[in-house]
């Protein structure tokens, strides 16, 4: 039973292989959910150097990196992985339940870089 | 006349020592004597060879060469049964005479055998000497269940070099803590729980009862009354110093044989090193102190004594991977006057502990980060004063340019613990000698030849003080597998590892990142021949939807067209497309066929279905194309057919997978139209015959290619072409184009083992070939039969759920 309003169901695990990314436009925002061992994180989809799709990085730990230049961020925080690029991306509360990936989207988790 | 020097031990701290002896001005015939059959080896990197990390020949010190050059009369299998003292001769066990005016014992220790009941049967193992190893690498099979028995360095380091091996591995330690003897019990809990996400369970604290089984072992019973299932035991619960040669000879020996401080037994002809000495009361486990004790003990015999053998507080390392730990001085913060300083984070598995007495540092332990361990070596060794860095002890300041921070480190620094080298004398031979590589450093100096851990330290000094230091090619991939691209090459293919995770879970940090997770993809997949586990999350996103993403992340489409040969049926079809799906840019690339840019991830699977087609693999490293110009068929000049063998060529190796990107061409006469000899591969056509040309380049570098062979027909031609490209699947170091892979092995040594090769050999790499390419496929059928749902699939969010 979901109480909480604000969580939105996404999609079912099966959508998103381990270790993989995939973006989902909900609301005109676009994140990326990612699948590591047995939890799924959400993060903005766009790279704030470039606006690469971090969807399509490859994940490193609990980090992914932009497939266009690069640049490292942590799915649970958002903040850039290297200081000298000082960035971060939004990052958004997930759960499942169900075989269902909830996201809430209200409560970016805003990080300070 | 010269006097006989008799050395009995050719292990370690004996070879060490006639090392030092004959940089001294001597009037020695040296004869050395061996019970073990091989030439002197570095025992400490047994367990990388149990570990298959190193091969038995990559560990051995001193070659057969080495002794024959120096003079040394050497008797290997040979073990001394006796000594008289009166006649000054030893006795090998045959009874065989031998003089001597002076004699060392260099006879290390043994593995100590606890008395357990069943320690005699089948199957029960102990890890000290190459054929130890040897014997374990036999019976190490995977599922095979092991016990170890003894949680020290040596029984952990066996427990893991078994595991890799597939064992299925447990350790059985008699005490609270593993290596009690180098770890506090806080210390002990985080390497135990390391240890265990290794994969080794661990048990303690365990006495071992007995070991049962009949005849061979089938388990061992605990004290505590529970039975483990065990094919395999290894006992490595300690070792004893060998004496008996002493003790029969009459010398004082206790626990070894006892020394002064210029490494004399008492009796004034006979010194003893190493092991199996025990000085101003203490034994040695060890080799730093022993490599210093060879220096005293030289000086001594040569008649030059310097300062006495003071003892040493040895410093420890685990050499696991991953599993961090070094320990140096005490560990006993009891003791009067000592106060301790620590610093723990559990989820970083990182523990620090730092022992101070009168403001110095009295000892160190350092788990999951030891990066600063020679500051600690350092600052226990200089006895420095603290007082004004204690907030920083556990933190000691990193220079930001740690080549800066070598240059400035005193001469007297220690460098080479195991061999104490030190900053000094590294500086003075690199000067004297011209070294650039690490290799010279270390034949020169020995230093960072033991246990490896200074080999980081070694080469920042090489770089910050030599302008013409080589790098060696044996760097590392990157640090989540700290290992060379060669080394992982065989460690996978050692293992049987089928998978980029187990490669990561078992030799890595068990996360990757974007360069090694495909430098893998790429091993496994040239290794197996495309029949084992494909990781798509380990691939850059290119090998994921089989085209190559753009700066806005659409794709581009480049469908093969071999030979850069079409047809108005094709061009329609990608003219259809180009409108159907809107593209906004068609254009012809550099690589004679059509790119069709700016296309969506979802759109990729009908685009192909449309262009019917196959992939060109334009986004990937591997095959990419063979450039072709008209030849004999419209050419006034043309000699040779070169479309048609370039058609025949892509066709061939199409869809395989290589270290960098793969380009050819061909061309039907030396006017070279079609820029065969700036490719990778090229077939230059003359008349009667083709040239085969490899490693050229006109990209970032600009190479003209050498000249592999020269043959008369197309089928030898094509032939050579294979054996090249294979032979470079193999041996590139991932990332390497053939411009710099023929420039590091040389246009002559690749003849040598591609066309010239033995016929055998030659099979054997068209066989890998032909493996592999009968599992490569199309990459764009996966249009039609993704690998999950969702791989080019744009997922749509749930309608908000009914509840
Ligand atoms: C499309 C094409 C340019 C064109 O419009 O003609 C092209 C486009 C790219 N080239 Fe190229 N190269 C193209 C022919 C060449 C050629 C000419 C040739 O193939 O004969 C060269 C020189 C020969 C060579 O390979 O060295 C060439 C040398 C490079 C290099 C430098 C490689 C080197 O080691 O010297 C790179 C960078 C790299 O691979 O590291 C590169 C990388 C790239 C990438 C893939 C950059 C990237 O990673 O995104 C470009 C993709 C653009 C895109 O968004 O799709 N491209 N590139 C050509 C595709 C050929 C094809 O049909 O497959
Ligand atoms: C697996 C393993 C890992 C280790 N790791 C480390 C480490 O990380 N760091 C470290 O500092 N140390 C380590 N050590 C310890 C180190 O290897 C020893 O301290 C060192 O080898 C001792 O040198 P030695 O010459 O005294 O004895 P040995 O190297 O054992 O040499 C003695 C030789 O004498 C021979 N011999 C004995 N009796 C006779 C006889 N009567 N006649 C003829 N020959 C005889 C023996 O067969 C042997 O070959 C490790 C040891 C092992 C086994
Ligand atoms: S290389 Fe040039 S001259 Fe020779 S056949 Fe080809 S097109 Fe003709
Ligand atoms: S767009 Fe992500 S690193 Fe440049």
């Amino acid at each position: 039973m979901i109480t909480d309003t604000c969580w939105t169901p996404i999609t079912t695990v099966d959508k998103i292989p381990l270790h993989e990314g995939r973006a989902v436009t909900v609301n005109g925002i676009e994140i990326a959910i990612f699948h590591l061992e047995k939890r799924y994180l959400t993060i903005q989809n766009k790279c704030p150097h470039k606006g690469g799709p971090l969807c399509d990085g490859i994940v490193a730990g609990t980090a992914v990196v932009c497939p266009l230049h690069g640049r490292r961020f942590d799915l649970e925080t958002g903040m850039a992985v290297r200081a000298s690029e000082p960035s971060s991306v939004a990052t958004y509360p997930t759960r499942v339940e169900d075989g269902v990936i909830l996201v809430d989207l209200t409560s970016e988790d805003e990080v300070t870089a | 006349m010269k006097q006989q020097l008799v050395v009995v031990g050719n292990g370690m701290a004996g070879v060490s020592c006639v090392e030092q002896i004959l940089k001294q001005a001597h009037n020695f015939e040296i004869t050395i004597f061996g019970d073990e059959t091989h030439v002197n080896y570095n025992r400490i990197l047994l367990s990388l060879v149990l570990a298959g990390e190193k091969s038995a020949d990559e560990i051995v010190l001193n070659d057969i060469g080495w002794y024959q050059s120096n003079h040394i009369r050497t008797r290997l299998g040979v073990k001394i049964a006796k000594i008289d003292r009166f006649e000054k001769v030893v006795f090998n066990e045959d009874g065989g005479a031998t003089e001597y005016d002076k004699l060392i014992l260099a006879t290390g220790s043994s593995a100590f055998i606890p008395p357990i009941p069943g320690v005699e049967k089948k199957n029960v193992h102990v890890f000290r000497t190459l054929d130890d190893t040897r014997e374990l690498l036999e019976k190490a099979k995977p599922g095979l269940k092991t016990v170890v028995i003894g949680g020290g360095l040596l029984g952990l380091e066996a427990a893991r070099g078994l595991q890799v091996r597939g064992c299925e591995v447990t350790v059985v330690h008699l005490m609270e803590t593993l290596m009690e003897r180098q770890l506090d019990a806080t210390g002990g809990e985080y390497l135990k729980r390391k240890i265990e996400n290794l994969g080794i369970r661990v048990l303690l604290p365990q006495q071992t009862a007995a070991l049962f089984g009949n005849g061979h072992i089938d388990g061992l019973r605990l004290a505590s009354g529970e039975e483990l299932e065990a094919d395999l035991v290894v006992i490595a619960a300690g070792i004893r110093p060998n004496v008996e040669l002493g003790r029969q000879a009459g010398l004082d020996v206790r626990r070894g044989i006892v020394v002064n401080d210029f490494m004399q037994t008492s009796d004034p002809d006979i010194f003893a090193v190493g092991e199996c000495t025990e000085h101003r009361g203490q034994t040695f486990g060890l080799v730093a102190p022993l490599f210093e004790q060879g220096r005293v003990l030289a000086s001594a015999i040569t008649g030059n004594p310097g300062p006495g053998f003071a003892g040493a507080a040895p410093a420890t390392k685990l050499k696991i991977m991953g599993v961090d730990i070094f320990s140096a001085g005490a560990i006993d913060e009891s003791e009067a006057g000592v106060e301790a300083v620590r610093y723990e984070d559990p989820s970083l598995g990182v523990y620090k502990k730092i022992l101070l007495k009168d403001n110095k540092l009295h000892g160190v332990i350092l788990v999951g980060d030891i990066e600063d361990e020679h500051v600690y070596q350092d600052w226990l060794r200089s006895g420095t004063d603290l007082t004004l860095l204690r907030r920083q002890v556990l933190f000691p300041p990193r220079d930001a340019d740690p080549g800066l921070a070598v240059a400035a480190l005193p001469d007297s620094e220690t460098i080479c613990g195991c061999n104490g080298v030190r900053k000094g004398d590294i500086v003075q031979a690199i000067h004297k000698h011209g070294i650039v590589t690490l290799q010279q450093l270390k034949e020169r100096t020995r230093a960072s030849t033991s246990c490896g851990t200074c080999t980081g330290l070694c080469e920042k000094l090489l770089r910050a003080v030599t302008p013409d230091f080589q790098e060696e090619t044996k760097t590392t991939l990157c640090s989540c597998v700290p290992f060379s691209f060669e080394q992982l090459r065989d460690i996978i293919r050692g293992q049987q590892i089928k998978s980029v995770e187990e490669v990561l879970n078992v030799y890595g940090n068990r996360k990757g990142c974007e360069v090694c997770k495909p430098a893998l993809s790429y091993l496994l997949d040239m290794l197996w021949c495309g029949e084992h586990e494909e990781d798509r999350s380990a691939r850059f996103i290119n090998d994921r939807v089989h085209a190559n993403i753009q700066k806005d992340g659409t794709f581009s489409v480049i469908p093969r067209m071999r030979g850069g040969v079409t047809t108005p049926d094709e061009l329609r079809r990608i003219a259809d497309v180009a409108d159907k799906y809107k593209v906004p840019m068609v254009k012809v690339t550099g690589s004679q066929r059509i790119d069709l840019l700016g296309i969506k991830k979802a759109d990729l699977p009908s685009v192909w279905a449309d262009l019917g087609m196959p992939s060109g693999q334009a986004y990937t490293k591997g095959v990419r194309m063979v450039k072709t110009c008209v030849g004999t068929e419209f050419c006034r000049f043309g000699v040779q057919d070169s479309t048609r063998a370039g058609i025949e060529l892509e066709r061939r190796l199409e869809n395989l997978f290589t270290p960098h990107k793969f380009k050819m061409g061909v061309v039907g006469c030396p006017r070279n139209c079609a820029e065969a000899t700036v490719k990778d591969l090229g077939l230059v056509g003359q008349d009667g015959s083709w040239q085969v040309v490899v490693g050229g380049a006109a990209g970032k570098s600009v190479r003209k290619a050498d000249l592999l062979i020269t043959v008369e027909t197309t089928e030898q031609a094509l032939e050579a072409c294979d054996l090249f490209f294979q032979y470079y699947r193999e041996n590139a170091i991932y990332l390497e184009r053939t411009y710099d892979f023929a420039e590091r092995l040389g246009i002559e040594k690749i003849r040598k083992e591609t066309v010239y090769a033995a016929e055998e050999e030659k099979r054997a790499l068209l066989d890998r070939l032909a493996r592999s390419k009968a599992m490569a496929k199309d990459a764009w059928t996966e249009g039609q039969n993704p690998v999950n749902p969702t791989q080019f699939v744009q997922i749509q969010p749930m309608e908000a759920r009914v509840s």
